[in-house]
């Protein structure tokens, strides 16, 4: 047995050396950067500016990544396709809504009434998209091997993709900001930019309301119970089907939420934008813990701001060059990082053992 | 009867396989030669091929074909319908070619040399296509290139931009273009900014296409060598979303101008996130022929008022580029143009057509005879060809571009040409 | 009761397919297809798309074996046929409605409109439609109503004239160099078959296949049965050479586009066998695959380009070991951080190891040393003797030789124990490890094989297209590799190749369909795994655990039915 014992030993070592390198480059960068004045130098306004952009970066990522976790939840499967939940929504409402609404002046005259409508459109749609793709796509392979419905997500990925590239066109679609939401506000003396300010304000509503949702209505507990285990939920009574819709359906309403601000924040919507938002905000709901709610929000807040305080903080700081070109290296070496010292993620269960 | 069951297989193989060494022998040659040898004889009428490397022979009542190798598939996708509707117009508006309709067999390059590489083996796989428009990336242009000319073919690039392409140690004998080669058009903006606009420093950003990052390298080199300092030379992903702490990292640098030759989705994103950041209020931005469209202006109304642009000469200000072409582009498209190089591929399409005119040999019985070099010359030999994208004339190294590159400025929601 | 519940079917499948008439109107495609004759004159793609899915709402319109008077199944299909024109109807009147319809939906365009009505008026082209469409409904509905004997030959004389009119350019690129010009040009139109060959072919193939149901089939099972055990291997082996000869003279017969298509689905292949390893033995889920793939292409292109970027300038042979090394050294690399998680978390590192590669190869920061978005130009083609690797047919062999070496070594350790061991492993972790089994080099064994065959693929990849750019190994790629060898069956050897020719050669064949290729490709991607969730070609063992899983299932959800009905 001893020949074992080396070997785990040579990959401990290797792993603590991993990590030890990282760790020291990170601190050797934030150090170069702030004291020994490496590249530019940027004020504290400034730093707060990168911090606030990542924030709500990170929230659109947190707001799309409930829909992964939620479904990872009761299914145990990568919807692929959540990301074209997102930019169904985002793509029709900009189309049939925002852009009649701005041309008429309803948009600037009425922006709540307005954003509103486009709102209700937006989750209207992904949630009608993300139904179907479950109906078609997921519901009769719910016995099948795991792989096989992350195939079929992924067919409906680029089936969607090109089915709204179809109905609207491959064009850049710009979306109206209303007049109100433009330019920053103050707060607390310090300046904002407005969109982001609804952006986060957003987030933190919906996600308040996700969690009494989940933890207090009966809805929400058929979906933990689904989630715990399907069988012995039927058994309860529980319609197991019509649940795991109910969970596509909120899940697809947060996304269609996300596609809203996107759209704010952007100002332009695409058929492409699904994909990588999607990638990330998967990405965000590994960080923090996959079947874990909390852990989405967590996950996609703390990538976005990774993404925007990295390159200047950590990589001008090693005198890299080109370095926001790279700040999906650092999302992703951050995100090795942390599942070599918590497999499970920041705050997932251990559930990586039990059922993945 | 097992034996004889037996037997009847091998020999059907056996003929199997006279019948493909027989066939596999004209194939491996190169591609014009089966056509003339095979066609010739049954067609006494036609002019027979005189070519040092081919002809393509269509009978009477056939049409001409063409073939296109733009993306039109991924992300780039709108870059390349947007040049497939320019070649679809040019064709349309030319209706006929000596009694032979005008077809054409759109292919995808994928924007990728894989995709460039497969589209150009179908397209010279086929002996009646005469040639192709495309491609729209310089990745996939770089093996299309080879092929093309290995088979005898010619190519008309709307918007290949990469100085490799045209470089004389690597330039392809059927390879041309009407797009603009980055060194003329990075050089251009940096002269532009240093002695017109008195710019002494400058930003670039690029977003990891060889496109951009090509412009974007060219116009650093340039400026640096006018004298200008280059304070920052930065990179974002193609499909980035939040550029908010790129733009303020170069704002932090302190340039007065940024130069970003980047295409429309990044363009008009960075243009308005960069309004919103209070340190950029007095940098001037500039873009390329990448973000010369309509679309971008709608994109971006009212964030990119002031902003110049460098592009080719006389574009967009013609009235038949405004009176017939863009109807017609609406028309088929449902909307505004996706990217500039609908016009670079009209004037690509015009250039075949024309030197397809002056080649082709019309038999007694109607079919034509193109010969494939005769062609290639033809196309080298362009010169003086107006199109809408300015003056075509084509230099031995297939460099067909207007070379007067000019200088936009955004005017109340409209480019309007400033310099030279 | 029962009669308007079958009604009810017939309006539900109905109204379905008029949605699908609908959309592939309002995306285009129905437009974008009409350019494209399937039979010369007589049907376009374009048609075939409305009028199919008329045909087909007839087909499903009933339910069969309720003995549903003839009366009644045309009325069903009528209704069914009636309703798919409904929706496509509405959309004609909308235009009118709304003339500006164009800015939100820009391919519902004039062109449309008048494919739909016929080059009518909207009032008479609106009726035309509903009466082809009606009566399509009937003859759909109808068609069941035949006896077996007569529908399944009727059945694959349309398929086949429907598939050759499909693929009619892929036969006419083969067909080109041997039959003479007069021949083919009565054959085939200027794009599809001209009517006289799909009659033919209709003939043919329904006559055929009448025949074969009648008597070649008994015939043949007769004579298999009859056979004796050696002429039975004499006759297996006789195939297996046949295919060998088939598959060597492949490039000779196909010419060069079509090679060019066997090329790019023969690296898909070799991929697609590495990854077989690691996700289909070892039960690793890597989206990350390509990195290995760039990792081999890279390595290649900088050791043999001319180009300034060269080191080495070594030649195609002394660098190919290198990049296998390279790939398979970055495969470990990767093996030993992610040893300890399991499934989607192994998923999404190894994607995001993937996106590292891919943007430190376009990155600024390595441009000085890998070419950054320039990528690698003029790399070394493989050479033996004075006889230099140019053509795809010349790569066709190289890539065949990969194929098989790969196809070799995978075969082999399937069945040794590293193999046994790799499959305790995909189906418990901590049984295997119980047992014996030592997870740390078993999985990094997996990894870098995994990755060798993917490096070996790389380095052919960059030869092959003599320039590499950094935006070719992006994650569509590991997508598309973990796909196929998904659809083809997970495990399986054979299954690699068939999932690699129906997601890789199939796409790459219609190309056609150009804008429309990807939304096909999703499309093909969800029917395929809903027909065949074990693949098209699965593993002996896999397709038995599947079945004992489905019967499993079934049991369990008749006790669960039953359990609910009691709460």
């Amino acid at each position: 047995m001893s020949p074992r014992f080396k070997e785990i030993d040579f990959i401990g070592v290797f792993l603590w050396l991993f990590r030890a390198v990282i760790i020291v480059l990170v601190i050797y960068g934030t150090v170069a950067k702030l004291f020994l004045g490496v590249g530019n130098t940027y004020s504290a306004s400034t730093w707060l500016d990168f911090f606030i952009s990542g924030l709500s970066q990170g929230s659109l990522y947190a707001l799309i990544a409930l829909g992964y976790t939620m479904v990872y939840g009761v299914l145990f499967m990568i919807n692929f396709a959540h990301g074209e939940f997102f930019m169904s929504g985002a793509v029709t409402s900009t189309v049939l809504v925002a852009t009649y609404l701005s041309a008429s002046g309803f948009l600037d005259s009425n922006p709540l009434l307005g954003l509103l409508l486009i709102t209700a459109v937006s989750i209207l749609t992904a949630i009608g998209i993300s139904l179907l793709t479950e109906r078609i796509a997921y519901r009769p392979l719910r016995r099948a091997p795991r792989l096989v419905p992350l195939i079929t997500a992924i067919g409906a990925s680029f089936f969607w993709q090109y089915f709204f590239r179809g109905l609207f066109g491959s064009a850049l679609i710009p979306f109206p900001v209303p007049a109100v939401l433009q330019g920053r506000i103050s707060i607390f003396g310090l300046e904002f930019l407005r969109t982001r300010v609804v952006v986060m304000a957003t987030t933190v509503l919906a996600l308040i309301f996700l969690s009494l949702f989940i933890q207090r209505t009966k809805t929400g507990k058929a979906i933990r119970a689904v989630a715990e285990d399907k069988d012995v939920a039927a058994l309860m009574g529980i319609n197991v089907d019509r649940t795991i819709s109910i969970t596509f359906a909120i899940g697809a309403s947060m996304a269609g939420i996300a596609g809203v601000l996107w759209g704010l924040v952007f100002r332009q919507v695409h058929f492409y934008m699904g994909f990588v938002p999607g990638i990330k905000a998967f990405t965000a709901a590994v960080f923090g813990g996959i079947g874990s709610i909390p852990g989405a929000a967590l996950g996609g807040l703390l990538l976005g701001v990774i993404e925007a305080v990295g390159p200047p903080l950590f990589l001008e700081g090693l005198g890299l060059t080109g370095a926001h070109q790279l700040k999906d290296v650092i999302a992703f070496t951050m995100l090795v990082l942390v599942l070599i010292f918590r497999p499970q993620g920041l705050i997932g269960e251990k559930l990586a053992e039990k059922k993945a | 009867m097992k034996r004889s069951t037996l037997l009847v297989l091998l020999s059907l193989l056996l003929a199997l396989f006279l019948v493909a060494c027989g066939g596999g022998g004209t194939t491996t040659e190169p591609a014009a030669q089966p056509t003339t040898g095979a066609t010739a004889p049954e067609a006494p009428a036609a002019a027979t091929c005189t070519d040092a490397i081919g002809c393509v022979e269509i009978a009477a009542g056939d049409p001409i074909l063409l073939a296109s190798s733009l993306v039109i598939s991924g992300p780039n996708t709108e870059l390349g319908l947007d040049s497939q509707y320019g070649v679809e117009i040019a064709i349309a508006l030319r209706g006929e070619i000596m009694g032979h309709s005008i077809t054409l067999q759109p292919e995808d390059d994928g924007c990728s040399a894989e995709g460039g590489q497969t589209s150009a083996q179908k397209i010279v796989s086929n002996p009646q296509i005469v040639a192709m428009i495309g491609t729209s990336c310089s990745g996939a242009g770089v093996p299309a290139a080879k092929i093309i000319s290995d088979a005898g073919y010619a190519m008309v690039s709307p918007s290949n931009t990469s100085p490799s392409l045209t470089d004389p140690a690597q330039h392809q004998p059927g390879y041309l273009r009407t797009a603009h080669n980055d060194e003329v058009q990075g050089a251009a903006m940096a002269e532009f900014a240093y002695n017109e606009l008195g710019i002494r420093k400058a930003a670039a950003i690029h977003d990891g296409d060889p496109y951009t990052e090509g412009l974007a390298s060219v116009f650093s080199d340039a400026f640096k060598a006018l004298g200008g300092e280059m304070v920052a030379f930065e990179a974002e992903a193609a499909d980035a979303t939040n550029v908010e702490p790129l733009l303020t990292s170069v704002a932090t640098a302190g340039p007065e101008f940024i130069y970003l030759p980047v295409f429309i989705p990044l363009g008009s994103l960075i243009v308005n996130t960069a309004s919103d950041i209070d340190s950029l209020s007095g940098v001037i931005l500039a873009g390329a022929d990448g973000i010369q469209s309509p679309s971008f202006l709608a994109n971006t109304s009212g964030t990119s008022e002031e902003m110049y642009a460098s592009g080719p000469d006389l574009s967009f200000s013609n009235a038949f580029y405004t009176d017939t072409f863009l109807p017609l582009y609406r028309e088929k498209a449902g909307g505004d143009p996706t990217a500039p190089f609908h016009a670079h591929a009209f004037d690509a399409t015009n250039m075949v057509l024309d030197a397809i005119e002056k080649v082709a040999q019309q038999g007694a019985d109607g079919s034509l005879l193109i010969g494939r070099q005769a062609l290639r010359d033809a196309l080298f030999a362009t010169s003086g060809l107006e199109g809408i994208t300015g003056t075509i004339t084509c230099n031995a190294n297939g460099d067909c571009a207007d070379p007067k590159i000019s200088v936009s400025q955004v005017q109340s929601g409209e480019f309007a040409r400033i310099w030279p | 009761m029962t009669q308007t519940a079958n009604f009810g079917k017939a309006v539900r499948i109905g109204l379905i397919a008029g949605v699908v008439a609908l959309s592939v109107s309002a995306i285009g495609m129905v437009q974008s297809f009409d350019v494209r004759d399937i039979i010369t004159g007589v049907l376009t793609l374009g048609q075939l798309l409305l009028f199919g899915a008329a045909l087909l709402a007839g087909y499903f319109s009933w339910q069969k074996g309720e003995g549903v008077a003839p009366l009644g199944v045309v009325l069903r299909g009528l209704t069914a046929g009636l309703l798919t024109a409904v929706p496509v109807i509405a959309l004609i009147f909308l235009t009118i409605a709304w003339p500006g319809i164009r800015t939100s939906f820009v391919n519902v365009s004039p062109a449309l409109i008048e494919i739909l009505t016929f080059g009518q008026e909207p009032v008479t082209g609106s009726l035309i439609l509903l009466a082809v469409m009606g009566v399509l409904g009937v003859l759909g509905a109808a068609f069941d109503m035949l006896p077996q004997r007569i529908q399944k030959p009727l059945l694959y004389g349309l398929l086949w004239t429907l598939c050759i009119g499909l693929l009619s350019e892929i036969l006419l690129l083969i067909l080109r160099p041997y039959a003479p010009r007069g021949l083919l040009s009565f054959l085939f139109g200027a794009k599809g078959i001209t009517p006289v060959t799909a009659v033919l072919i209709f003939i043919l193939a329904t006559v055929g296949s009448a025949w074969w149901a009648a008597q070649g089939q008994g015939a043949m099972q007769q004579r298999r049965a009859t056979m004796s055990p050696s002429t039975a291997t004499q006759l297996r082996r006789l195939n297996i050479g046949l295919l060998i000869i088939f598959i060597l003279m492949l490039p000779i017969i196909m010419g060069t586009y079509l090679t060019e298509v066997a090329n790019i689905v023969g690296t898909f292949i070799l991929m697609g066998l590495g990854l077989n390893i690691v996700v289909g033995f070892a039960g690793l889920l890597d989206l990350g695959y390509v990195a290995f793939f760039a990792i081999g292409a890279y390595v290649m292109g900088l050791l043999t380009t001319e180009g300034h970027l060269g080191i080495g300038g070594l030649s195609f042979w002394t660098a190919l070991p290198f990049s296998v090394l390279a790939a398979t050294t970055a495969g470990i690399i990767l093996g030993i951080p992610v040893l300890r998680m399991r499934g989607d978390y192994l998923a999404i590192v190894t994607l995001g190891f993937g996106e590292i590669i891919r943007v430190l190869v376009v990155s600024d920061l390595l441009k000085p040393y890998i070419g950054g978005a320039q990528g690698i130009l003029q790399i070394g083609r493989p050479q033996i003797g004075s006889f230099v690797f140019v053509q795809p047919q010349h790569f066709y062999y190289l890539i065949l030789a990969g194929c098989l070496l790969a196809a070799f070594v995978s075969w082999r350790f399937r069945d040794a124990r590293l193999g046994r061991q790799w499959m305790a492993l995909r189906e418990d972790e901590d049984v295997a490890e119980a047992m014996g089994i030592r997870l740390v080099s078993t999985k990094l064994m997996a990894f870098a094989t995994g990755a060798a065959f993917s490096g070996l693929a790389g380095a052919i990849f960059a030869a092959r297209l003599s320039s590499i750019f950094p935006h070719s190994f992006n994650l569509l790629i590991s997508i598309n590799v973990l796909s196929l060898i998904i659809v083809g069956g997970l495990g399986s050897l054979p299954g690699v190749v068939v999932g690699a020719l129906v997601l890789v050669g199939l796409p790459e064949l219609l190309r056609e369909f150009a804008e429309y290729r990807m939304l096909l490709y999703g499309a093909l991607l969800i029917v395929t795994m809903l027909l065949r969730p074990e693949g098209l070609w699965p593993s002996p063992i896999r397709r038995r655990e599947l079945h004992e899983a489905e019967e499993m299932a079934h049991r369990h959800d008749d006790e669960l039915e039953e359990a609910s009905s009691l709460a």
